[in-house]
């Protein structure tokens, strides 16, 4: 059997409705997310049935009716019965009973109804992903107000001690899990097969599974808050993981889905990045954000394993008690510390790193300036990348574990500002003697500069264990990462939103709605986590629900900014959802006269991207330059196309 | 892209011209703010100088403060004026700003001045984390830098002005911290009373989960690790005054509420205190084990001892 290269060129059979007339009915014929929801169901009560079967009277504690293998199956059977649903699972089981399996053909314009379907279009999915993300984060944020809530008062309470704790730790979790995703998901999919001249993605299925993964991941954590909530945060550390009720194994296998997903999603990016890259794109004119997400791409194979191991222990010891993760028993607390760091330092560095690829991606097209130092910003990132296993223990400087060791990631951890102040160095560089256009992403992206300043420099404070003993664990660091992951990546994200729209969906956001938005989030974000610096070095530990009665103030004054900052991204979903489903202001083919490839295949986005593999003729950053021709011609002559075909034509 | 000489010099006139002024404005308002870092707010920063540690972590962070405000500045001074000089006017939506992929000599210098100031930087803390005996921060079972006396664990008995630091157990359990004095019969309270003046040694340990022990006045911070015994030293000044007591880390649904406070007693009175709680508690510390360095009840509710001998179905566990 020959390798079919072009999906779309389609074989009229038995199974294509379209071909045969009924074009109606092919959607209920595609795996949807309303079979997938169907086969999870199904599969849920099967594995909690067998669970029970299989360990009936074994529970966790005497007497309390409560079996962790039951919840344990049922969540594993769950999630795997959702795929099927979905129909994950047809292609390799055609595949082994030998039959001809076909992906479902490809639309030429993207319907509403696709985006709930098992896709293999990578733009599909881009945008799949992005709405998911913004579920993520919606939810995630509205818990954030309940916590601000609880603050406004030392004393008085909103919510019970259980309630508050299991909405810390919801919010918490449910923005890891997005933010991970948070480029690499939307932006990352839809974008780098555009701006490498790829026609797909190296993996299609891969990265719907990556998506799908991510969906059934959210039901599973929120199913938490049902179940009595995680009482150990996002960070999960043991014994308290251990002694946790069901919410508990929604944790674990929620966020083990995350990691999963992101596996799955990364492996797909690294292949495609590295193999599908057009002629002439060469690693020197690769778009920055390529860069950014081939770096993040790589941090997360090497750093998301040893977190799966971490969850799986927690798992065992959990469901069929083990004794790994406690002390006593040959087991020790310090382990699943490790573990999990060791996994989740690197991954709060592969949020930054595509949002600053991001930032950067954008920063020029509004400059109208070619990037400064552009290998410098992909060293950068390199290193930001390489440097972030060699820096876990920094979170555990007081846990009393080697303590010898301490100067070593203190160096470390200060090592990172080195490549993060390249980003600086090529965004400065890149406004001198620009000219900047302060068009609504622009905005976002000087945000961008303001805030992770505050997060980086208040970094150095974290890392340097003489302070560290003064402000670790307390809202000093809780301002900290909020200023770096919210301040940086959330923000680009909102501008880059607003940015890829046209291209996205061929509209264009309000303006003026954008530009209000803007200044509230921007006003809020900043009255919400500066004050809480102060928080921090006064005195007030993270993730408690009183305070000491001279705090008031301030956490009053962050709890009313983060209201503003609440209702600034309202507006702003606001505005892109009636944009999107009532004004649809048309964009044009460019509207912010970017020379990025993604940008000159036009809206809509052909169902290949590209009729003919382009070949790529210069770096997309050339503005201002004179004669610089095109960024890549889109219908290479007989001579450039036998390049293509490795000259075999 | 070969420059003609023209715009080469013109360039490099701009550059001068422009840079000047940037590092002007810089230069002012840098020595301006860092002056009232130090000498204005300096003495009032956290965590104050109740103890040594405390002071030190003052001192690093007022050192720390002042070597940030220049960065700041940096970015808010350029980008104030690159926002404002740079930005395109009306009529100049179309055009594009100068062609410029790079400047040896600047990245050379941002690359070099970066590197110097994070190794100084890890260099400096380094010094002061040796040089201060591990700050007041939990430093394991056994410590490196610690001071010497904190090495092995004192037997003998504390007395005010003696050379013997005085040794507090702090024992944390799901939501309580407390403080056992071994010095005193193994007397327990759930106030944290110290002495003027004096060595302490915190022996943090847990009973359940990881919590922390953040005695904030003191400047002393040290996870509380379920079967480890983690170690944090201090020396208290001669100010007397109020502690609270937090827990740092996240140890389930009360964790908000796990804090209890103590004082900083002159010596004589503290004397006076623990000796009388211990004849009160002679009737309850007869039946504890004598000094462990890890505190783990037994079965029967007392106990001492490395191991657990407690099992969640009540067998008992041999080891």
């Amino acid at each position: 059997m020959a390798v079919e290269m072009s999906p779309s060129a389609a074989i009229v059979d038995q199974r294509d409705l379209e071909a045969r007339g009924l074009k109606f009915a092919r959607a209920w014929f595609t795996g949807n997310f309303f079979t997938g929801l169907v086969g999870g169901a199904i599969f849920y009560a099967f594995g909690h049935w067998l669970g029970n079967f299989i360990a009936s009277g074994y529970t966790v504690v005497v007497n309390s009716g409560q079996n962790e293998i039951a919840v344990y199956l049922a969540l594993i059977f769950g999630a795997v019965g959702f795929l099927a649903g979905l129909g994950v699972f047809n292609y390799p089981i055609q595949k082994l009973l030998g039959w001809e399996p076909k992906d479902p053909p490809k639309s030429e314009k993207r319907t509403f109804w696709e985006h709930f379907t098992y896709s293999t279009d990578h733009k599909v999915v881009g945008v799949q992903y992005l709405f998911v993300t913004l579920l993520f984060f919606l939810t995630g944020g509205l818990l954030a107000l309940a916590i601000r809530t609880e603050l406004l008062s030392p004393t008085y309470h909103i919510w019970a001690a259980d309630t508050y704790i299991e909405v810390v730790g919801e919010h918490g979790t449910i923005m890891m899990a997005m933010a991970t995703s948070l480029v690499l998901g939307p932006f990352g999919n839809y974008l780098v097969p555009l701006m490498i001249g790829s026609k797909k993605m190296a993996f299609p299925r891969l990265e719907a599974v990556s998506l799908w993964l991510l969906v059934a991941a959210y039901m599973v954590i929120i199913s938490a808050l049902w179940q009595g909530g995680f009482q150990a945060g996002w960070t999960g550390y043991a014994p308290l993981s251990i002694q946790g009720g069901p919410g508990q194994s929604d944790y674990d296998v929620g966020f083990a889905l995350v990691g999963i997903g992101m596996i799955i999603g990364s492996l797909n990016m690294v292949a495609t990045i590295i193999n599908y890259r057009a002629p002439g794109m060469k690693w020197s004119r690769m778009p920055i954000l390529v860069w950014g997400l081939l770096t993040t791409a790589f941090t997360m194979l090497l750093s998301v394993p040893v977190f799966a191991d971490g969850l799986f222990i927690m798992g065992l010891d959990r469901a069929v008690r083990t004794s790994m993760l406690y002390a006593g028993h040959g087991g020790s607390s310090f382990l699943w510390e490790n573990l999990f760091w060791f996994f989740g330092h690197p991954e709060v560095y592969l949020m930054a790193m595509p949002g600053f690829a991001m930032t950067m991606e954008l920063l020029p097209v509004f400059a109208r300036k070619p990037v400064f130092a552009y290998k410098t910003s992909a060293a950068g990132m390199i290193g930001i990348a390489a440097l972030s296993f060699f820096v876990w223990q920094h979170h555990l400087f007081m846990s009393g574990m080697n303590p010898d060791m301490r100067p070593l990631f203190m160096l470390t951890t200060e090592l990172i500002s080195i490549p993060t102040g390249f980003l600086y160095l090529v965004s400065m560089g890149t406004l001198w003697r620009a000219k900047i256009r302060f068009e609504v992403p622009m905005l976002f992206v000087l945000a961008v500069f303001w805030n992770f300043l505050w997060g980086g420099v208040t970094g150095v404070f974290n890392s340097d264990v003489p302070v560290d003993t003064l402000v670790h664990g307390s809202f000093f660091v809780l301002a900290h990462f909020h200023f770096t992951i919210m301040g940086q990546l959330v923000f680009i994200v909102l501008g880059a939103i607003y940015y890829y729209t046209p291209l996205l969906f061929g509209v264009r956001l309000n303006d003026k709605l954008g530009k209000w938005s803007f200044w509230l989030i921007l006003l809020g974000f900043n009255g919400t986590f500066l004050p809480l610096f102060m928080v921090g070095l006064l005195g007030q530990p993270r993730r408690v629900f009183e305070y000491a009665l001279r705090l008031q103030h301030l956490n009053q004054f962050a709890s009313i900014s983060s209201y503003v900052l609440g209702f600034g991204i309202l507006l702003y979903v606001f505005n892109l959802i009636w944009s999107l489903a009532v004004w649809r202001t048309p964009a044009g083919p460019n509207p912010w006269r970017s020379e990025g490839l993604e940008w000159q295949v036009g809206y809509p986005v052909p169902a290949d991207n590209f009729e003919e593999i382009p070949v790529v003729l210069r770096s997309p950053y050339q503005y201002g330059v004179k004669d610089r021709g095109p960024v890549a011609e889109l219908h290479p002559s007989a001579e450039q196309a036998a390049v293509v075909a490795g000259g075999e034509e | 892209m070969a420059l003609t000489q023209q715009e080469r010099e013109e360039r490099k006139a701009f550059a001068r011209s422009k840079g000047w002024q940037i590092f002007a404005v810089w230069f002012v308002l840098t020595a301006i703010v860092d002056y009232l870092t130090w000498f204005v707010w300096g003495p009032h920063m956290p965590p104050g100088t109740m103890t040594t540690s405390a002071a030190a972590q003052q001192f690093d962070f007022k050192i720390l403060m002042v070597l940030v405000v220049p960065v700041l500045f940096m970015v808010w001074v350029y980008g104030g004026f690159a926002l404002v000089n740079f930005r395109a006017r009306k009529g100049e939506e179309d055009q594009d700003g100068i062609v410029l992929f790079g400047n040896r000599k600047i990245q050379g210098i941002w690359y070099v001045a970066s590197t110097v100031l994070v190794l100084g930087l890890a260099v400096f803390g380094t010094y002061e984390l040796i040089a201060n005996h591990d700050m007041g921060s939990g430093s394991g079972p056994s410590p490196i830098w610690n001071y010497s006396w904190a090495k092995a664990t004192p037997q003998g008995a504390w007395t005010p002005g003696g050379s013997t630091p005085l040794v507090v157990q702090v024992i944390a359990q799901q939501w309580r911290f407390t403080y056992r004095y071994p010095q005193f019969g193994g007397m327990e309270t759930t106030e944290l009373y110290l002495p003027t003046n004096a060595r302490v040694v915190f022996d943090v340990t847990s009973l359940d989960v990881i919590h922390d022990f953040w005695a904030y006045q003191l400047g002393v911070k040290a996870d509380a690790n379920p079967g480890v015994n983690n170690v944090a030293t201090t020396e208290t000044t001669s100010q007397t005054g109020k502690i609270t007591v937090r827990c740092d880390e996240l140890c389930g649904i009360w964790h908000g509420a796990m804090y209890n406070y103590g004082e900083v007693l002159p010596a004589s009175s503290f004397e006076t205190w623990a000796t009388n709680m211990q004849a009160a508690n002679a009737g309850v510390t007869k039946l504890l084990p004598p000094f462990a360095l890890t505190y783990t009840p037994s079965y029967s509710g007392a106990g001492g001892g490395y191991y657990p001998s407690y099992d969640p179905n009540g067998h008992s566990v041999a080891y």
